[in-house]
C-alpha cells in the first residue's frame, strides 16, 4: 500500500469505521442472536470494539500488523463467548501476515490465514449456520478476484461484500449445527445467524476503508511502485500523501 | 501434583462442581472460573489464563468445561498461559469427580488424570 503512517492512519480508519457500526448494529445482532442464542451478541461485540478504539488511541507508532494484532487481544479479553476466541483469535494470528506492509497480496494472506484460524479454533463446516457460512465465500471471492481475474482491490473486496451477503443469507434457511444454536435443531431454521451478519459488517466496513484510501477501483500500490507504471491518474487517484 | 481448572459458563457452577470435587480431591489444587467479562453468563479466556497461570507449579493441568465457548476460549487460554495443559472430552461434573480422584495418585500425569476424566462419558447412571 503505503508509507507506514498511511498504513496506520488506514488501520486506524477501519477500526473507527468497525465500532461505529457496531454500535450502530447492536440491537440488531442482539435481536438476532435472541431469537437462535444467548442474546449478547451485539453488545458483545459493541464492548469490545469500544475497547479496542480505545486500546489502539495513541499507538502512533505502531504499524499495521501490530495495530491489528492489538484488535484481536483486545477482543480476546473483551468479547468473551465464541466471538471473542473466533474473532479475536483470528485477528491477532492473521496480522503477522501483514508484517511487511498492506499489499493486494498480504491481505490475501491475512484473509486466508483469518479463515483459517476461525476454522481450525470453530471447527465448524461450511453449512452449519455459522460465521463461516459469511467468511468462506468473502475469502475465497477475494482470493480468486485479486489472483486469477487480476481485479483491484477494492473491486476485490466489493466482491467479496457480495458474497458475503450472499452467504449470510444462506444462513436464514438452513438449521444451525454448531453453536448455541444447534440446541435448538429444526428451532432454528428461518433466522439469521448474528455471527455470520457482524462478519459482514465488518468486511462491508473494510470495503469503506479501501474506497477512502484508494479511491474507487484504482491500485494505490502503484504510487508507490516505481517499477509499475501509474496507466490512469485519475482525480480519485491522489495517493496517500492526498489523504 | 496435576492440578485441574473447572470453566462452566457460570461462575458458580464452577464453584459447585470444584465443591463437589474436592470432597474426593485431598489436596489437589482444583481452579473453579465462568462467567463472561461484563459479569453474565459466558466464559472467557483472560479469566481463564489467570487459572491456568495459578496452577503454574503444579505438574501440569486438565481443564474439564461445559458448553460450545468453554471449549474455544479455553483452547486459547492454553496457548497464551505458560503450562502444559489438556482439555478433557468429558461431563464436567462427573469427570471433575474422577480427573480429582485421579490426581491424588503420587504417580499421577496429565495423561493419567485426562484418561480418568474422560473415563467419565461412560458412566450410566441408570
Amino acid at each position: 500500500m503505503a508509507d507506514t503512517a498511511t498504513e496506520r492512519e488506514a488501520v486506524r480508519s477501519a477500526i473507527e469505521r468497525v465500532a461505529a457500526r457496531m454500535e450502530e448494529e447492536k440491537e440488531y445482532l442482539t435481536d438476532l442472536d435472541s431469537a437462535i442464542g444467548d442474546a449478547d451478541h451485539g453488545a458483545n461485540m459493541d464492548r469490545g470494539f469500544q475497547a479496542v478504539l480505545e486500546k489502539t488511541d495513541g499507538m502512533d507508532d505502531a504499524d499495521a500488523a501490530e495495530l491489528v494484532k492489538t484488535v484481536g487481544v483486545t477482543l480476546i479479553s473483551e468479547v468473551g463467548g465464541a466471538a471473542g476466541p473466533l474473532y479475536g483469535g483470528s485477528f491477532m494470528s492473521a496480522s503477522a501476515e501483514l508484517g511487511d506492509g498492506i499489499t493486494a497480496e498480504s491481505t490475501v494472506a491475512f484473509a486466508e490465514a483469518f479463515l483459517d484460524k476461525v476454522q481450525d479454533r470453530g471447527d465448524a463446516p461450511v453449512g452449519a449456520k455459522t460465521m463461516v457460512d459469511a467468511l468462506t465465500p468473502a475469502v475465497h471471492t477475494y482470493k480468486k478476484s485479486i489472483e486469477e481475474d487480476d481485479l483491484e482491490p477494492v473491486e476485490a473486496l466489493t466482491k467479496a461484500v457480495d458474497a458475503c451477503q450472499r452467504g449470510v443469507n444462506f444462513t436464514t434457511p438452513i438449521r444451525a449445527k454448531k453453536g448455541r444454536a444447534s440446541y435448538l435443531g429444526w428451532r432454528s431454521v428461518g433466522h439469521q445467524d448474528p455471527g455470520a451478519t457482524s462478519t459482514l459488517c465488518i468486511v462491508e466496513e473494510l470495503q469503506e476503508t479501501a474506497v477512502e484510501y484508494l479511491g474507487d477501483g484504482s491500485l494505490e500500490a502503484d504510487a508507490t511502485s516505481p517499477t509499475v507504471p501509474d496507466e490512469e491518474p485519475t482525480p480519485g487517484d491522489g495517493g496517500p500523501e492526498g489523504v | 501434583m496435576v492440578g485441574l481448572v473447572v470453566v462452566s459458563h457460570s461462575e458458580r457452577a464452577a464453584e459447585g462442581i470444584r465443591e463437589v470435587a474436592a470432597e474426593m480431591a485431598g489436596d489437589v489444587s482444583i481452579e473453579a472460573v465462568g462467567g463472561d467479562p461484563d459479569g453474565g453468563l459466558g466464559t472467557s479466556t483472560p479469566v481463564i489464563q489467570e487459572a491456568l497461570d495459578a496452577l503454574a507449579d503444579e505438574k501440569g493441568v486438565v481443564v474439564l468445561v461445559d458448553l460450545g465457548s468453554a471449549v474455544m476460549n479455553t483452547e486459547l487460554a492454553i496457548e497464551m498461559a505458560d503450562v502444559e495443559a489438556e482439555i478433557a472430552d468429558a461431563p464436567i461434573l462427573e469427570g471433575a469427580v474422577n480427573a480429582a480422584v485421579a490426581a491424588t495418585s503420587p504417580k499421577a500425569t496429565v495423561e493419567s488424570v485426562l484418561e480418568a476424566a474422560e473415563e467419565a462419558a461412560e458412566i450410566s447412571k441408570l
